[in-house]
């Protein structure tokens, strides 16, 4: 790595400092505006009723007595919805169909899931609209639950959507099923591999779903005006894709839904898709076009947002003596929910993606439960995948009695190697990252003490490029107001604006960005899939060098000479032996405004990958895992604010040790969440966490990338649980294949050992 | 939330009175950290609430050698802790003290109002038995004192009828070489439920080396806190041992009769009794041994 003297590498001046980010003062302030802070004139307050029962027929709803409280402006029910057709639509981070999506809205004929929405109101206040929502009558017949994939798969088991055929292959079924889609990546000869290995360990897993935990609840203020206008406010990863949505759930033509994107509260792939905005524009025409707001209360967000999948996966590995692997099997069952659209296509892409391979077979099936919809979380189906694989190749690497992380280097992929799923993989920093936990001083330490163990595991994830419009326009003071489409959930602000500060040779702080809404923005994809760095970077660059293009001829202009020979780096436009600063030049004044626009879509993004190694120890009386150090390291191409960096890799890291250790949907037998509390949905604690020590890998740029960015949002979520499964082993010899690892399930494996 | 009415009261009196007058639906307010929440999320409702954080008597707190601890109902943890005497008179009711809720709950939730929530889990009740705590309960035909082991009758439910308030707890002061403790296991190290929860308290010879009496109350696995009386009992007059310590822990899991919830299923609950009796009563001799030197510092 080139240093300069000043520490940054790579003779940048702004890429890889550490700016105060523009978003942080309002924020530590309590000055920001997030979606339930706003307040229109006229406001009413909307309220869901929610299904009692986790699958049932819904016979009749009676709203009269709702409709008739003092105070109530309307109710609605999925009869105010539009019906919509079968059509296939891409938000980017998740695939799904139209009627399905319309259906989770409000619920038609039948209810799925615990919570699923049945009706709405709204009143003039929100108790108001509390004990209407009390007073609609809904007859129901409640039917048989299935809250298991592999259960859900078995003949005889309770249908949730009559109409649905498996999509074997790409080729649909004939029989009503819960199976939505079963998927196949083949490679080589899988039998002809296992009958090369000297040892071959197969394993089963289940994972149980989890959610997001982002602190802010789903969000809403429609105001579907007189003249057909919809504005909706909102939380939400992508403005684009809500208006998108709502055009096509409410009929409405694009150029009359405006969205305006507010603060976010944490996100994680889990405020893609609407639930409560369709809804509250519904309400705000119903009650004479005024402006309705709707907040989720944390039990709805954890009943019926959009967790992720739990699962079933089975792996199979074989390998030889010298440690190399002959061959590779995995079958994953995800639970998609009421409707269709688990990440187990991400997952399946996941699942083997470390490891060289000849011979490969993965299948994955996405299956219905009555269970909310999953959404997108954080590398979506990626941590099921890994847990499975890195328990397995921890085990075999044991079995070899070769170290964990030379197992990996042995079988690691490199650049020119094919994926599982087909894409030949690009240059990659992963056997750089594993050199990077072999060679640190954790990893070389090594641990002592009773009921101690320490657990290594990898991940992959494929990061995403998407489409970016950015504009920005030069102040007569030489700072640069920059305008973007992609909502911050993670610091972008921050990485947006210095790579442009970069580009331009200025300061980060002389760049100020604003995330506006869709009428005053051109196409943005959504936050998500790792890409705002990578995407809305690659188009602030393009910006940058349009902006430095104008400032040339501003130079030619002042100087008197040809364009062509006025030179710029760093910010510094020479032409011979004059020079002048970026600020000097605007300081000269423009004829017209300096303005440019760029729109761009890379489509190379380079994956991501992870390292982690945990040390536990384990109480030997009570099962209960206390984490003594964490190191994660990670292949992050170009580190823009290395703060956040560092912050997205411990955020990730967080989120995989509760899902590892504590995290857990639990329902009773009829199909009731029982724990939708933060008191009893566990999510990690700081007293729960040690300091999470993050490696960040710059050996290799993303190629392509003006700055070499590669996301870094996501890949770390991916390692945890597998890693502290494999120092649960060694701290007390079993190997946990259910999750959470939870003290009573660990007491209850150690007793049994 | 539904609409209530609501009364700040100054006297005992006044709390009874207008407590009386309602139907049972009327709820006291002291820190709210409970009632406040369940009237939100619908799981409790209030015609009246009255707030008795006004009350002089409820919001006070005196400790003396002789007269032991008179803990006003409404008074907070935090105040509790911050109290020098009374923290080090007390470790055992302090550990409970400091685990309740985060600091900001603390600040306001009280040991009156845990004890009033009837919470099988509640943190406060083993702590408060095994310290042999009473209960002041005021009541239109006047005032009565029971043992705070026989205040919670079921999950949620006390024996004060209504109409009446709990004015105060009194704790009788710190024999000579007397310690507690209380400990619970949460899956979590913040912001969670006692799965389990035990107090213990000892009072060991002028030797440290017997026990006169014990006590061991459990949380979370039966209706309500459970004084588990056998198991204290078998320990007075016993050499402190580890074969003596591991038979109060085996009458304790006797003595519980736990469930299978999602906190954690009945069979690890009563592991857990064991493990915590074991671990609370090596705590509470080891606390007796030290005071034993402070109270003879005292002396001198």
């Amino acid at each position: 790595m080139a240093m300069k003297e000043n520490g940054h590498k790579n003779g940048y001046r702004v890429i890889g400092t550490r700016p105060i980010r523009p978003d942080g003062v309002d924020k530590v302030t309590g000055r920001a505006v997030f979606g339930a802070d706003l307040h229109l004139p006229g406001l009413l307050y909307g309220k869901v009723l929610r299904s009692p029962h986790a699958h049932a027929r819904i016979l009749s709803i009676d709203t009269s007595a709702a409709e008739a409280l003092p105070g109530v402006k309307a109710v609605i029910t999925a009869a105010d919805l539009p019906q919509v057709a079968d059509k296939v639509k891409s938000l980017g981070e998740s695939v799904g169909n139209l009627r399905y999506m319309s259906e989770n809205t409000l619920a038609r004929e039948k209810a799925l899931y615990h919570g699923h929405p049945i009706a709405a109101v709204a009143a003039e206040n929100i108790h108001v609209a509390e004990e209407a929502v009390n007073l609609i009558e809904v007859e129901y017949e409640p039917l048989p639950v299935v809250l298991d994939g592999r259960e859900a798969m078995q003949p005889g088991a309770p249908i949730l959507i009559q109409g649905l055929r498996t999509d074997e292959l790409g080729k649909l079924g004939s029989e009503p099923t819960n199976v939505a889609a079963h998927i196949q990546h083949k490679r080589g000869d899988v039998e002809a591999g296992f009958a090369e290995a000297d040892v071959i360990i197969e394993r089963e897993f289940r994972t149980e779903t989890v959610h997001q935990g982002y602190i802010e609840p789903q969000n809403g203020v429609a105001l579907w005006n007189d003249d057909g206008h919809i504005h909706i406010w909102c939380s939400t990863q992508g403005a684009f894709a809500v208006r998108s949505q709502i055009s096509d759930l409410l009929r409405a033509p694009i150029s009359q839904v405006t969205v305006t994107p507010l603060e976010i509260g944490g996100a994680f792939g889990g405020k893609i898709n609407v639930y409560l905005e369709p809804l509250a524009a519904l309400l705000s025409r119903k009650a004479g076009h005024r402006p309705v707001k709707m907040t989720m209360t944390r039990a709805e967000v954890l009943k019926a947002s959009g967790p992720t999948s739990g699962s079933w996966i089975r792996v199979r590995m074989g390998a030889k003596k010298d440690g190399r692997i002959t061959a590779a099997q995995a079958e994953l069952v995800y639970e998609a929910g009421g409707f269709p659209g688990s990440p187990v296509g991400a997952g399946a892409g996941v699942i083997l993606a470390p490891y060289r391979l000849d011979n490969l077979q993965i299948d994955g099936y996405d299956v219905l439960v009555n269970r909310p919809k999953a959404s997108a979380y954080r590398a979506p189906g990626g941590t099921n995948a890994a847990y499975a694989a890195e328990a397995v190749a921890d085990e075999l690497a044991e079995a070899l009695g070769m170290d964990p992380i030379d197992f990996r280097l042995i079988n690691a992929v490199k650049e020119g190697d094919r994926r599982a799923d087909g894409p030949m993989l690009p240059r990659i920093g992963y056997i750089e990252t594993l050199q990077a936990i072999k060679n640190h001083p954790h990893y070389r330490q090594p641990l002592e003490g009773p009921h101690r163990g320490r657990g290594v595991a990898v991940g992959f994830w494929f990061n995403w490029g998407g489409k970016s419009s950015v504009s920005a326009s030069v102040n007569e003071d030489g700072t640069v107001n920059l305008v973007e489409g992609s909502t911050d959930i993670g610091g972008s602000r921050a990485s947006i604006a210095m790579q442009l500060a970069e580009t331009l040779g200025i300061a980060a702080e002389d760049v100020h960005p604003q995330v506006v809404g869709t009428d005053l923005v051109g196409y943005n994809d959504v936050t998500g899939g790792s890409r705002t760095t990578y995407g809305t970077g690659y188009a602030v660059h393009a910006l940058g060098v349009k902006l430095n293009e104008i400032m040339r001829e501003l130079a030619a202009d002042l100087w008197d000479v040809d364009v062509e020979e006025v030179r710029v780096e760093g910010g510094v436009f020479s032409a011979g032996d004059r020079s002048i600063t970026f600020k000097e030049l605007v300081a000269q004044g423009s004829d017209t405004p300096i303005t440019a626009s760029a729109a761009t879509h890379p489509k190379d993004a380079g994956p991501a990958f992870a390292v982690h190694c945990v040390d536990v120890e384990v109480d030997p009386e009570t099962g209960k895992v206390t984490i003594l150090r964490y190191t994660a390291a990670q292949d992050v191409g170009t580190a823009i604010h290395p703060s956040y960096v560092e912050g997205q890799i411990q955020g990730a890291v967080a989120q995989g040790v509760g899902w590892g250790l504590n995290e857990e949907y639990i329902y009773d037998e009829e199909g009731h969440l029982l724990n939708a509390s933060l008191l009893d949905y566990r999510m990690p604690t700081a007293p729960d966490l040690p300091m999470i020590d993050a490696v960040l890998v710059e050996e290799a740029p993303t190629p392509g990338h003006p700055f070499g960015v590669r996301g870094v949002g996501e890949v770390s979520i991916i390692p945890p649980p597998a890693a502290l499964a494999n120092a649960i082993h060694r701290a007390t010899g079993v190997r946990m294949t259910a999750l959470p690892m939870s003290p009573s399930r660990v007491m209850k494996a150690m007793i049994e050992h | 939330m539904q609409a209530f009415d609501y009364a700040r009261v100054s006297t005992v009196d006044e709390a009874v009175r207008l407590l009386a007058a309602r139907n049972g639906d009327a709820r006291v307010l002291s820190g709210g950290t409970d009632l406040l929440v369940a009237l939100r999320e619908g799981r409790d409702s209030a015609g009246l609430v009255v707030d008795v954080k006004g009350v002089p008597e409820l919001m006070e707190m005196f400790f003396d050698r002789g007269g032991g601890l008179m803990l006003g109902a409404a008074v907070p943890c935090q105040r509790m802790y911050s109290d020098e005497p009374i923290a080090q008179a007390f470790p055992g009711l302090m550990d409970a003290a400091s685990l309740i809720g985060g600091v900001q709950v603390q600040g306001r939730a009280s040991f009156g109002g845990n004890l009033c929530n009837a919470s099988p889990a509640a943190d406060s009740i083993p702590a408060l038995i095994v310290h042999k705590a009473t209960a002041v309960i005021a009541g239109p035909g006047g005032r009565r004192e029971v043992p705070v082991e026989e205040v919670c009758v079921a999950p949620g439910r006390t024996q004060l009828q209504p109409g009446e308030l709990l004015v105060q707890l009194r704790i009788p002061a710190p024999e000579p070489r007397f310690g507690a403790a209380y400990q619970r296991f949460t899956p979590r190290n913040e912001m969670d439920i006692a799965v389990v929860g035990v107090g213990a308290a000892v009072r060991l010879n002028a030797d440290g080396d017997h026990f006169e009496w014990a006590r061991i109350a459990l949380g979370a696995v039966a209706p309500t806190p459970l004084l588990a009386a056998e198991a204290g009992d078998a320990l007075a007059g016993k050499a402190v041992s580890e074969a003596a310590i591991e038979e109060a822990a085996r009458m304790a899991q006797a003595a519980a009769s736990p469930i299978t919830d999602m906190s954690g299923t009945a069979e690890f609950r009563r592991r857990l009794v064991g493990v915590l009796t074991r671990r609370t009563l090596v705590a509470a001799i080891e606390r007796a041994r030290r005071a034993g030197t402070h109270w003879n510092a005292d002396l001198r």
